[in-house]
């Protein structure tokens, strides 16, 4: 067998490719997160819970309309995002004249709403969600055991954040965006509505978030608390990376996964906490983020 | 821009009203443990100096801390090695919790002053999950299980304080000590730039203060207050646990300083016997207590900003 610095290759490579995965899951939170505060000025709370509630659509969708995997990584990321319309709409549209904070309040008590009405349906064990048929096996390097479903994942998200990072960017949907972010009452001088547009930008990136827990389903169980943890992590990777760039989000998010990945193979006791660790040390010396404009 | 504390823009009557409104909450609080528990009523002191203690940075700096259980749960972990490990008296055991409280204000405080509004919370929140997860790991918190069975011991070696009695009373004296010590902070010069720094950042900067020092001491009393209010609980209930590290514990605190009044002097004392009587109430009914803490949230944010003591003292158009 293979070693590298004294660790056998299979467990090395296999720990880069779970870095790689929960990497690609915090890009997309964290893409999802940079979009709607972009646009609304709100960090949303609910993000976590909009990410296991996109996991529970794709159990449900099985369970109970007999859909697959694929059925439910497109219907899952509408039905949430539609929750996520209705949610801008009833509570987050008030508090955009408020200070920052009362959005973060107010998604947090939504948050512990969502997640606590599922714990109490659900308790905290995880339900099994199998991967699709047409995913399962996986190759073998060499070097290495590559599950097809985890290769899925890992190149599946990040078509999903380029594609976005395309729209923003370089389409005339993205100007208008980025435009409105800048200066929204300018961009409604010309005509455009930017309170649907501030709501579709809500609800697409609470569908991003609902996406990356259909693809979570499998790879971890579906649980209530799926979603509270991991978007703890997902603020650190926002602090780290700043929320001024769309490509510092998607850089950063798969960047932190695999240095966490790495931490489990040479100091495993602290990979809970490296990501916290590098948070502190990029305040340090970089405050503002390394993609951040101070 | 509205800001967090309108609340506390309250037409300034002289601060006689306060002074009576703390007459009134003392003469209460000696009288009521002939009415109610006197557990019940520990606990509601020691979270009551807990949201006083967070509503000093939110209230009167404007700073946003989602991590304030990491110097409450700390706090308490270390009163209570302290007190069973190290043997010492109960006294020595709530200042050691608070020391290290103040410590980790100090870190926390100078990490997070380096970003502004929002990302403060974010940090705040993310430094408290990395000490969450080392109180898991290390040995001296016994992890699950907690520290059990601590000895409350004899205040200054004379009074015992397994007596709930003396327990309570000095329980009470902490609070009303911390409180009046709070109250003196933010109505000093100091706590005159901390209003200052809240409404106006940039100029406060240009008046030649040195905010980050402020903010930074500030966070540091925070959390020192938070740290007594940590140590004080772990004695009471014999016990330190995971529960009081943890981000929910952070959410409760903001949540009792909501409900109360965010930046008013009586609100976070008022919003922690709320809510402590509250999921008095709630236990029998398991996870739906945060369901109910959510949809208080939601409710205080969208038609309740001042919460219950600003809403009273804006109706009253009194100082409290």
């Amino acid at each position: 067998m293979v070693e590298i610095f004294g660790i056998p290759s299979q467990a090395l490579f296999g720990q880069l490719l779970i870095g790689l995965i929960n990497g690609s899951f915090y890009a997309l939170l964290s893409l999802g997160l940079a979009v709607i505060f972009g646009m609304l000025n709100i960090i949303n709370f609910t993000h976590g819970a909009q990410y296991m509630l996109g996991a529970f659509t794709a159990f449900f969708l099985l369970q109970y309309a007999g859909l697959g995997y694929w059925w439910a990584l497109i219907v899952a990321p509408v039905l949430v995002g539609i929750t996520g319309i209705i949610i801008e709409r009833l509570f987050l549209q008030w508090l955009y004249k408020l200070d920052h904070l009362y959005g973060l309040l107010l998604t947090f008590g939504l948050a512990l709403i969502i997640e606590g009405t599922f714990r109490n349906f659900f308790g905290s064990s995880g339900l099994p969600y199998s991967v699709p048929a047409e995913l399962q096996g996986g190759q073998n390097l060499g070097f290495m055991f590559l599950p097809n479903y985890r290769a899925w994942v890992v190149v599946f998200s990040l078509v999903v954040c380029l594609t976005t990072w395309f729209v923003i960017e370089r389409t005339r949907l993205g100007a208008y965006l980025r435009a409105a972010t800048e200066n929204p009452t300018l961009v409604r001088a010309f005509g455009i509505n930017v309170p649907r547009m501030i709501t579709l930008t809500y609800g697409f990136g609470v569908a991003l978030a609902a996406v990356a827990g259909v693809m979570a389903a499998p790879v971890y169980n579906v649980s209530p608390q799926m979603g509270s943890n991991l978007i703890i992590v997902v603020f650190a990777v926002v602090v780290i990376g700043g929320m001024g760039s769309i490509m510092g989000a998607i850089v950063t998010g798969f960047g932190l996964g695999v240095i966490e990945g790495l931490t489990k193979v040479f100091f495993p006791e602290a990979s809970n906490t490296v990501i916290f660790i590098i948070m502190a040390v990029v305040l340090l010396i970089r405050p503002a983020g390394l993609f951040g404009r101070a | 821009m509205q800001r967090l504390s309108e609340a506390s823009k309250i037409p300034t009557v002289r601060s006689r009203t306060e002074i009576i409104a703390f007459l009134v909450m003392t003469a209460a609080l000696v009288i009521a443990p002939m009415v109610a528990y006197p557990v019940f009523l520990m606990k509601a002191l020691c979270f009551a100096l807990f949201a006083c203690a967070f509503n000093l940075l939110i209230g009167y700096v404007g700073l946003l801390s989602f991590g304030h259980a990491l110097f409450f749960g700390w706090a308490s972990y270390v009163s209570a090695h302290a007190a069973k490990v190290w043997g010492v008296t109960p006294e020595i055991a709530i200042l050691s919790g608070a020391a290290v409280a103040a410590l980790f204000g100090a870190i926390v405080g100078a990490l997070a002053i380096r970003r502004q509004g929002i990302y403060f919370a974010m940090i705040t929140l993310a430094l408290a999950q990395m000490m969450f997860f080392f109180a898991v790991q290390a040995p001296f918190t016994h992890g699950e299980d907690g520290i059990q069975a601590v000895p409350r011991g004899r205040l200054f070696g004379l009074i015992n304080l397994s007596d709930q009695t003396s327990m309570y009373a000095t329980v009470l004296v902490i609070f009303l000590a911390c409180f009046l010590l709070i109250y003196r902070i933010i109505n000093s010069p100091f706590g005159e730039v901390l209003k200052a720094i809240r409404e106006n950042e940039a100029r406060a900067i240009s008046l030649g203060y040195r905010t980050d020092r402020y903010k930074l001491l500030a966070f540091v009393l925070s959390a020192t207050f938070a740290g007594i209010a940590g140590a004080t609980k772990a004695l009471v209930f014999q016990l330190a646990s995971l529960t009081d590290v943890d981000w929910p514990m952070s959410g409760e605190v903001i949540l009792m300083t909501l409900v109360g009044g965010l930046g008013t002097l009586f609100g976070p004392v008022a919003g922690a016997f709320f809510m402590v009587t509250l999921e008095n109430y709630l236990t029998t009914i398991g996870q739906w207590v945060f369901v109910v803490q959510g949809v208080i949230f939601v409710v205080c944010v969208l038609l309740f900003r001042r919460g219950l003591i600003g809403e009273l003292a804006h109706a009253l158009r009194i100082k409290l």
